[in-house]
C-alpha cells in the first residue's frame, strides 16, 4: 500500500526515467522502414499510399507518447468500457458498415475507414488481463471464470466472422486465449480444445465459404492453379527467393515495381522488403521485431500489477502473432489469410490498434511500481 | 485480496507459462529464418530464373534469307525492301475512324477492312496490327502525305523475297510464302525461328536448303510488366543472314531457254559434261514465283493450277517419257559394248509394206518406203526402227537395262536434291517378274529398242546419259549448287568397256545432225565452233493403228493431246564437246522437226558464252 501511495506521485523526470527508450526508438525505426517500403511500393514515388502510411504514422506516433503517460490504473479501470465500446462498434458495423471487396468491415469515418476488428485484438487482451487480474489462482479454473472469459472472446469473434473476416477472428480468439494461458488455466484443457478441434475440423471445414476452402486447397498446392488462386503465393515466393542474400537494392524489385505482387502494400509488404533488402535484410527486421517482443515481455516482468503483466504478455505474444502468420503467409507456410504485418503494412485501424498497444506498454514501463487495487 | 501467497503462486504460474511461450517464439523465428536461408539463399538460382521468366520477354524479328546468285554472281533469287503499314491500338483515339480513313487512302476491301477489325479484337491494345505488309510506292507515299493526321498508324520497311527474273528460275527455285501449320511441324528449324508472317521455302531449292537460307533471327529482349506490356528495351541481339547459294545456271542461257519454249510445254537442260554444272534448266510454262510472296489470289492460283499444261510440274525432274529413238544411241552402244553386232552389222528395212513380224506382231518403221539396207551409222543416223528391232532382239532386255541405267537411266540424278524428282524406269526381266507379276515378252524387248513401253526416263536423265556418251563415257555427277559440291569425286569413272564404242556412238550421233539424210540434218550448223551432234527421238502417246498409218496425218491435224513428244539429245561442239542438251516439246509432233531446231538456237550462246563461263572458273580456281 506504501508503494501505492508512492507511485501516484511519480514526478516527470521519474516517469521520463522510466521510460522505455529502447521500445520507443525501435518503433520509430519500423515506422521510418514502412514508410521507405511504402514509397518503394509506389514504385518509388511519393504517391497516395506513402502519403496517406506517413501522415498516419506521423499522427499516431505522437499520439503513442502522449497516451503512453496516462496511468496504467486508468486503463485498467477502463478496460471492460473499452471492450463494450469496440463491440459496439462490430455490431454497428454488421448492421451499417461499409461493404467492400464482399465483406463489410469498415465504418466510414470520413478521414478514415475504421476496422473495429483491428482494435479488438487489443480491446480483448485488455478485458480479460483485468478480469484476471483480480482472479484469485484457485478460482482460475472454475467453471464461472471459463464461461465467462470463453464468452468475451467468442462474442467479438462470432461478428467478426460473419464480416466475413476469418483471419481476424482467428487472431482475436488467439489474444484471447494466450491470456487464459498465462493466467493459469490447466494444460489439459489446451490439449483437450487442441484435439477437439482436430478432430472437428474436417465439419469445419464443410462449413467454411468456397474461397476459403480454395486458400487451404492453393496452400497446399499452389501449382494447382498458378494463375488464379495460386498466383498471390507463387509470385511473392519468387519475388522473396530472387531476393537472395542481400537484395535487388531500393527501389528495383522487379516483381513489385512491374506488378506481378499482388497486395504489396498491404499483406504482402514483407516480400517486397525481401526482395529489396534480401536475406540480410529480413533477418535484421525479424530481429527488430524480436527487440520489439523482448522489450513488451521485459516491461510485463517488471511491472507489480498483474493487469499489466498479463496485457504486456498478452500484447507481446499477439504482436509475435501477427508477425509470424503474416511472414508465413507470405513465406508460403500457411494459408492466405489476410492478416498484417504490424506497422509495416498499409491500414489506418492496424496501425492505431498497434500504437494503443504500445501505449499501454510504455505507460505499464513508467508505472511498473505501482499496484493496482 | 492481498493474499501474498496466492500473488506468489500467480507470479510463477506466469512467468513458467511465458517461459514456455518465449521458447515456442524462439522456436517459430528460427524456423522462419530457415524459411528465408532456404528461399533467399539456397534455392536464390532457381527463383532468380524465374523472376527473369516473369519479367523478360524475347521478341524474335525477321531472319533476312539467304540469296541465291546464278554462275556469274547475278541475284536470281534475293530480299526486297517492301513498305509495311501498322497500326497500334493504344495509340489510336477513334480506331473505327482511322480504319475508315486508311480503307479510303488505301482503297481497301471492305473484306479487308472487317480483317483488321477482326483482328483488333483478338489482341491487346499495346500490340501491333499488321495492315498491309507490301505497300506499292503509291500506296506509301499516299499514307506518308497523311501519316500527321493518322495517330497510331505507322509506316515499316520490312524485308520480304523478290525473284528478279520472275518465271525464269521457278522450277528451279520454287518459291517461298508464308509459313504453315505443316511447315512448322516438319522443320525443326523453322519451328525454332518462326515468327509471324514468315516465309519459308514450299518447292524447289528454297525448300531443299531452308534450313541454311533461313538465317538467325534478330532478338529484342523487352522488359514486361505482369500484363505483358512492354517496359523497356533490355538489349538486342543483331541475328545472322542465311547464307547466301551460288547456282551453276547461266541467267542468259536459261532465259533463252524460257524464250525456246514459250507457249509449248515442254523442257530444257544444259549440262556442262566434264563438271556435271546444269547449266540452265527450265520446265515449260513457268509462273512467276512472286505472286505467292504475299499470298496468292484465288483467281491467279486457279489459273495456274488448273492449266492444262500443267505450270506446277518441273517436267525437267518431274515429267516421265518414253524416250523414243533417244534410246537408239544406247541400245546401240549396248550391242557393241556386249559384241553382239559389230558396226557394220547390216539389216534390211523394207518400208510399212513387209514389217517385221514376230509371233503374229508387227513391227513398224516410222518410214513408210523404208530405208533399205543400213548399217549402224546409217540406222542411228535415220533413226530406222527396224535396225533397232533387230538390234534390241539379238541384245536382249537385260543387257540394254544394264547399260541404260550406268549412264544414268532409271534413277535420281539430284539424289534428294529435289524433293520429288522422279526415278524414271528401265525395265528388266526380274523388274517385270516383281513389279507385275509377269514373264518378259520379246515383244517389249523390241519396243524398248526404240524407247517406247515401259521405259520412262526424265528429261534431265537424257541429258545426263547424252553428256556422259559426249564426254567420252566417264561417270560425272550432276550438280546445281556450287556450295554444295564436296562430295564429288576428282577422278573420272570409266562407263565403257571400250572407249573405241563411245567414239562410234559419237559419230553416228554427228552423221544424224549433220549428213544428208540425218533426222535433224535441217537444224545443223555447219561453223565448226558451234557444231553440235544429236539424236531426234519422237515419243509416242497413242498406239499406232493401221488406220492411223494409213491417213499419215501432219502433226497439226491430231488433236493436241494425242500429237508425239518431241526429243532431241545433242551436245557440242563436236571436234571439243563440252555441253549436252536434252530437249522434249510436249505433243509437239517429231524430235527432228519441233525440238532440234530449238537446240540449234541454244547450242549458238552455249558456245558464244562458254569463254565467259570459263574465266570466271579460273578466276574461282585464283580464289582459292
Amino acid at each position: 500500500m506504501a508503494f501505492n501511495n508512492f507511485s501516484h506521485d511519480l514526478t516527470l523526470f521519474q516517469k521520463i526515467k522510466n521510460y522505455d527508450f529502447i521500445l520507443l526508438l525501435s518503433i520509430l525505426l519500423l515506422g521510418l522502414t514502412s514508410i521507405f517500403t511504402m514509397y518503394s511500393t509506389d514504385g518509388g514515388e511519393i504517391l497516395f499510399h506513402t502519403k496517406s502510411h506517413f501522415i498516419k504514422f506521423s499522427i499516431l506516433f505522437p499520439m503513442m507518447i502522449v497516451l503512453s503517460f496516462v496511468n496504467i490504473k486508468y486503463w485498467h479501470a477502463g478496460s471492460y468500457i473499452f471492450y463494450i465500446i469496440i463491440l459496439g462498434l462490430l455490431v454497428w458495423v454488421a448492421l451499417y458498415g461499409v461493404k467492400a471487396s464482399g465483406s463489410r468491415r469498415w465504418i466510414d469515418l470520413y478521414f478514415l475507414n475504421l476496422q473495429p476488428s483491428e482494435l479488438m485484438k487489443i480491446a480483448v487482451i485488455l478485458c480479460l488481463a483485468k478480469f484476471f487480474h483480480r482472479v484469485r489462482t484457485s478460482s482460475t479454473n472454475t467453471f464461472a471464470s471459463i464461461l465467462f472469459s470463453l464468452t468475451i472472446i467468442i462474442i467479438p469473434c462470432i461478428l467478426v466472422i460473419t464480416q466475413p473476416d476469418l483471419g481476424t477472428a482467428i487472431l482475436i480468439s488467439f489474444s484471447g486465449l494466450i491470456i487464459l494461458w498465462f493466467s493459469g488455466l490447466r494444460i489439459k484443457y489446451f490439449i483437450y480444445s487442441f484435439l477437439i478441434f482436430i478432430t472437428s475440423l474436417p465439419f469445419i471445414i464443410s462449413f467454411l465459404k468456397p474461397y476459403q476452402k480454395l486458400r487451404i486447397l492453393t496452400f497446399i498446392d499452389p501449382e494447382r492453379d498458378p494463375l488464379g488462386s495460386g498466383y498471390q503465393i507463387i509470385q511473392s515466393k519468387i519475388a522473396v527467393g530472387s531476393g537472395g542474400i542481400t537484395g535487388k537494392g531500393f527501389l528495383k524489385g522487379t516483381q513489385s515495381y512491374l506488378d506481378f505482387l499482388p497486395e504489396k502494400h498491404t499483406d504482402f509488404i514483407f516480400t517486397l522488403f525481401s526482395e529489396e533488402f534480401g536475406f540480410v535484410g529480413s533477418v535484421l527486421l525479424l530481429l527488430l521485431y524480436s527487440i520489439i517482443i523482448y522489450r513488451i515481455i521485459r516491461a510485463g516482468l517488471i511491472s507489480r500489477s498483474f493487469f499489466s503483466r498479463l496485457f504486456c504478455f498478452g500484447f507481446s505474444f499477439a504482436i509475435f502473432l501477427y508477425v509470424t502468420t503474416n511472414i508465413s503467409m507470405v513465406l508460403g507456410l500457411l494459408p492466405t489469410v489476410g492478416s498484417p504485418l504490424p506497422i509495416m503494412s498499409y491500414g489506418g485501424s492496424s496501425l492505431l490498434a498497434t500504437m494503443i498497444g504500445f501505449s499501454i506498454v510504455l505507460s505499464a514501463n513508467i508505472n511498473h511500481r505501482q499496484n493496482i487495487s | 485480496m492481498f493474499d501474498e501467497s496466492d500473488n506468489v503462486r500467480k507470479i510463477n504460474t506466469i512467468n513458467r507459462r511465458l517461459f514456455i511461450i518465449t521458447a515456442a517464439k524462439i522456436l517459430v523465428f528460427f524456423g522462419l529464418t530457415s524459411r528465408l536461408f532456404s528461399l533467399q539463399v539456397k534455392q536464390n538460382n532457381k527463383y532468380l530464373t524465374l523472376s527473369d521468366k516473369n519479367r523478360i520477354r524475347e521478341s524474335k524479328l525477321h531472319p533476312v534469307r539467304g540469296e541465291f546468285r546464278d554462275y556469274f554472281g547475278n541475284v536470281i533469287a534475293g530480299n526486297n525492301e517492301v513498305y509495311q503499314l501498322h497500326i497500334i491500338p493504344e495509340q489510336v483515339e477513334d480506331f473505327r475512324y482511322i480504319t475508315l480513313r486508311l480503307k479510303n487512302i488505301l482503297n481497301l476491301s471492305e473484306k479487308e477492312f472487317q480483317k483488321i477489325h477482326k483482328k483488333r479484337k483478338e489482341i491487346k491494345a499495346w500490340e501491333t496490327i499488321v495492315v498491309s505488309d507490301n505497300l506499292t510506292w503509291e500506296q506509301f507515299s499516299k499514307v506518308n502525305n497523311y501519316l500527321h493526321e493518322l495517330a497510331g498508324v505507322k509506316t515499316v520497311l520490312s524485308i520480304s523475297r523478290i525473284y528478279p527474273f520472275n518465271e525464269n528460275y521457278t522450277h528451279v527455285l520454287g518459291y517461298v510464302s508464308q509459313a504453315n501449320e505443316k511447315d512448322i511441324i516438319n522443320n525443326e528449324n523453322i519451328k525454332e525461328k518462326f515468327v509471324p508472317g514468315i516465309r519459308v521455302g514450299k518447292t524447289g531449292l528454297e525448300k531443299t536448303f531452308e534450313n541454311v537460307l533461313l538465317g538467325e533471327n534478330d532478338i529484342q529482349r523487352f522488359e514486361v510488366n505482369a500484363y505483358g506490356r512492354k517496359i523497356s528495351q533490355l538489349n538486342y541481339q543483331k541475328g545472322s543472314k542465311g547464307q547466301n547459294l551460288n547456282l551453276t545456271i547461266d541467267t542468259e542461257i536459261q532465259k533463252l531457254c524460257t524464250d525456246l519454249l514459250k507457249d509449248k510445254s515442254g523442257s530444257i537442260c544444259v549440262m556442262d559434261i566434264f563438271s556435271g554444272e546444269v547449266i540452265a534448266m527450265q520446265s515449260s510454262p513457268s509462273f512467276n514465283p512472286n505472286l505467292f510472296l504475299f499470298g496468292i489470289n484465288q483467281d491467279d492460283w486457279q489459273l495456274i493450277r488448273n492449266d492444262p499444261m500443267k505450270p506446277l510440274l518441273n517436267k525437267t525432274i518431274n515429267g516421265r517419257y518414253s524416250p523414243g529413238s533417244t534410246i537408239k544411241p544406247i541400245v546401240a552402244l549396248s550391242a557393241l559394248e556386249n559384241e553382239i553386232i559389230n558396226p557394220e552389222f547390216t539389216v534390211h528395212c523394207k518400208g510399212h509394206k513387209n514389217p517385221l513380224e514376230l509371233y503374229g506382231q508387227t513391227y513398224h518403221c516410222w518410214k513408210k518406203e523404208g530405208h533399205g539396207f543400213v548399217n549402224l551409222k546409217e540406222g542411228m543416223k535415220q533413226s530406222c526402227d527396224t535396225y533397232f528391232y533387230e538390234v534390241s532382239r539379238r541384245l536382249g532386255v537385260d543387257r540394254l537395262s544394264e547399260t541404260a541405267k550406268k549412264f544414268g537411266l532409271g534413277k535420281k540424278v539430284f539424289g534428294d536434291l529435289f524433293e520429288n524428282e522422279k526415278k524414271g524406269l528401265v525395265p528388266n526381266t526380274i523388274w517385270k517378274k516383281n513389279a507385275l507379276g509377269k514373264g518378259w515378252l520379246l515383244g517389249e524387248t523390241i519396243i524398248t529398242g526404240i524407247g517406247q513401253g515401259f521405259i520412262q526416263s526424265t528429261p534431265i536423265q537424257l541429258c545426263l546419259m547424252t553428256a556422259q556418251i559426249a564426254n567420252g563415257g566417264y561417270k560425272i555427277y550432276p550438280k546445281i549448287v556450287t556450295n554444295n559440291d564436296k562430295k564429288y569425286k576428282d577422278k573420272y569413272e570409266p562407263l565403257f568397256k571400250k572407249s573405241k564404242n563411245i567414239k562410234i556412238i559419237q559419230k553416228a550421233m554427228f552423221s544424224s545432225t549433220n549428213e544428208l539424210r540425218g533426222t535433224s540434218y535441217k537444224s545443223r550448223i555447219d561453223n565448226p565452233k558451234y557444231q553440235f551432234a544429236g539424236k531426234t527421238g519422237t515419243a509416242q502417246v497413242k498406239r499406232i493403228t493401221d488406220k492411223d498409218r494409213e491417213l499419215d496425218l501432219k502433226t497439226f491435224e491430231i488433236p493436241y493431246e494425242e500429237r508425239d513428244h518431241a526429243l532431241y539429245i545433242a551436245f557440242g561442239p563436236y571436234k571439243n564437246p563440252r555441253y549436252a542438251t536434252s530437249i522434249i516439246v510436249e505433243h509437239g509432233g517429231s524430235g527432228g522437226s519441233t525440238a532440234a531446231p530449238i537446240a540449234k538456237k541454244l547450242f549458238k550462246l552455249i558456245i558464244d558464252r562458254h569463254k565467259l563461263r570459263q574465266s570466271i572458273k579460273e578466276k574461282k580456281y585464283l580464289d582459292i
